[in-house]
């Protein structure tokens, strides 16, 4: 069964090529079917690995073949599975599968059908290389080749201009912390002569001192590439702009697989991060920043897709924040449940904006209860996850789970993670209370068939047992275990829910029993300018255009009127000059040039007889 | 006076007349020539230059009569339509 692994990977690309050289011409069906097929493949061979490797419980590792091999650098095309891996694998094909079955129907009719499902296996084929990658360059091709996916997909009504600057925001914000990265690769490969990720491991446990210079240079670079593709402080500003892309994209790409890739990263490098301190205290704060900072801006946007940004942003610094304080099962865990819960509103959010007509204003939106109960119930389930309802839902237990190792770890970002629970539990039912209560202020106008309700069911299903899943036990093989203490558990739990229960309180007390007093507070001035900061998302898209854009723009202008450049364009100008001159004698009156012959023919006698 | 004419006119058919003047002109021009000098060539040349002129009379009036198919005109800055 091991054999198969090259198979997860590989049935999707070649599917890929398919609908990417034939697929215009496929009938649509035929698409469909190659599309959501392939990930059914990759689904069945996934799960099937897995089962096999529950009963082994030992890493396993299928050699391909050689990539490269020059002077001592033998990249492999290999995989390696284990127990982090081989959760990540099965989480990502069997959400792809469910949301490519919702993309069936989502997109059908629309301009590009095959063109979508071929990038969309494309990505699923690169994202699981990137997590069964056994060294740090496959790993590297895998997480570019995500780029490449979530670029295509931000841009894929590439007809608007606004969708393709959001692409090349998200393309090129990334690329920055990508860079880091490679310089990453660079320096583990030349300190420690390997980028087999459990050899360089090993190694870098042995040569580097905890605290030592190039342990925490390596692991910052690292760091800086899982900031980049996770939408962490100071990268973040591409996630809400990526929501321009198709809705089944922001729920694979931008919600579920890729933007937890940072997240994989640093849990797969995790020895790293232990031999630097400082990088993984640095990690924590990062996430616990991002979490605050996403929470505070989720409360004041409007469309419904962007709140959802913003909440993967704020989830992500939870995940963030546990791997910085060690508790790296929770953030896989966490990744696990926030996978099938943040799917699960963007698909019932697709629902919404698709039944309202492309309404992505939750302020046009409401009393959608009723109507739509096929949108209503999944958000209610994947809200009361994201806002962690204690005891039922599966957001509550990974992200108690969190919040307790914190504790143990640092009671100052223990209190912040409670207040991020606060913000979470309001922001949500904010949005679920102005969608789906108070008035109807936009008629729906479409109904959904089986291909979008049971993806729906079955994400609803697995946000509230998803969390009764003993993932940090299963994870105990490939992950340091962190120590556990009951008592912290339980109060941080208590706390947990207490703040659960305040944020859900104000959201009820604001947008369904009080509007008036919500409307009261906006109309303050400085609450209003502290929204439209929240709203701008801090302003980092103002701050990174002064700070970044703009000099960049300049500097390219100005390189473009330099010495050499007016050389060539001055002969462009001069011959464009003298075509306009010519072009004005040929005025078409034969007179004229009939004038012209015999001025020139006088002239030449005159030379003749003259000289 | 036959440029003076091609110059000045814009009927078509004047042009061609004109065109014709200077042809005669030029070969008046070249018998002058070759009875001043006691020689043959002006008279050949001349003879030349008519079976030239007759030809390009013909050609001419073809290109009049399309000109004026085309434009319902011989005026000969109707057809600028060439212009660059």
């Amino acid at each position: 069964m091991f054999g198969l692994i090259w198979l997860i990977p590989a049935i999707p690309l070649a599917s890929f090529a398919i609908l990417a050289t034939l697929g215009s011409r496929l009938p649509a069906r035929a698409v469909a079917a190659l599309g959501v097929g392939s990930i059914a493949g990759s689904t069945a061979i996934a799960i099937a690995v897995a089962s096999q490797f529950l009963q082994m419980q030992t890493p396993v590792t299928q050699v391909l073949w050689t990539w490269i091999h020059v002077d001592g650098f033998r990249p492999e095309i290999a995989f390696y599975l284990d127990a982090l891996s081989v959760l990540m694998t099965v989480v990502i094909t069997f959400v792809s599968l469910l949301i490519h079955i919702y993309s069936v129907e989502f997109m059908r009719g629309l301009e590009g059908y095959s063109r979508f499902f071929a990038y969309m296996n494309l990505f699923v084929a690169s994202m699981v290389t990137l997590v069964l990658a056994n060294n740090l360059l496959l790993l590297y091709l895998g997480w570019e080749g995500v780029g490449l996916c979530s670029f295509l997909l931000i841009g894929f009504w590439y007809q608007d201009p606004n969708n393709g600057a959001a692409a090349r925001k998200a393309f090129i914000v990334t690329r920055v912390g990508d860079t880091a990265m490679a310089l990453g690769l660079f320096l583990i490969f030349s300190s420690l002569g390997t980028l087999d990720i459990q050899e360089a491991m090993r190694r870098a446990g042995g040569q580097w001192s905890v605290g030592s210079g190039i342990a925490i240079a390596a692991s910052a670079l690292l760091l800086g590439g899982a900031v980049g593709k996770s939408a962490q402080l100071p990268l973040q500003t591409w996630l809400p702009d990526a929501m321009a892309g198709p809705t089944p994209t922001s729920a694979l790409i931008h919600a579920a697989t890729m933007v937890t890739a940072g997240v994989y990263l640093i849990a797969r490098t995790h020895m790293l991060f232990l031999l630097a301190p400082p990088i993984q205290s640095a990690v924590a704060i990062l996430g616990t920043a991002t979490m605050l900072m996403a929470g505070f801006s989720a409360m004041t946007q409007s469309d419904i897709k962007r709140v959802l940004a913003y909440s993967t942003m704020s989830q992500i610094g939870y995940m963030f924040l546990a791997l910085g304080v060690g508790a790296w099962s929770a953030a896989i865990f966490h990744f696990m449940t926030h996978a099938f819960f943040k799917a699960l509103l963007f698909l019932a959010a697709g629902v919404v904006i698709e039944a309202l007509h492309h309404e992505h204003n939750i302020h046009r939106m409401g009393g959608l209860r009723r109507a739509l109960p096929i949108a209503y119930w999944p958000f209610l389930i994947g809200g009361s996850a994201l806002a962690g309802l204690p005891l039922i839902t599966a957001g509550f237990y990974s992200k108690d789970l969190i919040l307790a190792q914190t504790l143990n770890a640092s009671a100052r970002l223990w209190t912040v993670g409670i207040l991020g629970v606060l913000l979470t539990s309001f922001y949500t039912y904010r949005l679920i209370a102005l969608v789906f209560f108070g008035d109807m202020r936009t008629p729906v106008t479409r109904t959904f068939g089986a291909a979008i309700r049971i993806p729906i069911l079955v994400l609803a299903l697995l946000s509230i047992v998803g969390g009764f899943a003993n993932v940090p036990d299963f994870l105990r093989t490939a992950l340091p275990v962190a120590s556990e203490s009951h008592t912290a558990e339980v109060a941080s739990g208590m706390a947990a829910a207490i703040a659960f229960a305040v944020g859900l309180c104000f959201a009820y007390l604001f947008f369904i029993r009080r509007p008036d007093v919500a409307q009261a507070i906006a109309r303050n001035p400085a609450a209003n300018a502290l929204g439209r900061l929240w709203h701008a998302g801090w302003g980092f898209d103002w701050l990174y255009d002064r700070v970044f854009v703009r000099p960049v723009v300049w500097l390219a202008d100005a390189g473009k009127r330099d010495f050499i450049d007016s050389i060539s364009s001055g002969l462009a100008d001069l011959s464009a000059a003298a075509n306009r001159a010519l072009s004005d004698t040929q005025t078409g009156q034969l007179r004229w040039y009939a004038a012209g012959i015999a001025a020139g023919s006088l002239v030449f006698v005159a030379i003749a007889l003259f000289l | 006076m036959g440029l003076a004419g091609l110059l000045a006119r814009r009927n078509v058919i004047f042009m061609l007349m004109s065109v014709e003047v200077m042809l005669n002109a030029a070969g008046l021009a070249f018998v002058v020539a070759g009875s001043q000098w006691g020689q043959a060539d002006g008279q050949v040349m001349f003879l030349f230059i008519l079976t030239m002129a007759a030809a390009e009379v013909s050609v001419g009036l073809a290109l009049i009569l399309q000109l004026y198919h085309r434009h319902k005109s011989l005026d000969a800055d109707a057809a600028s339509e060439m212009k660059g």
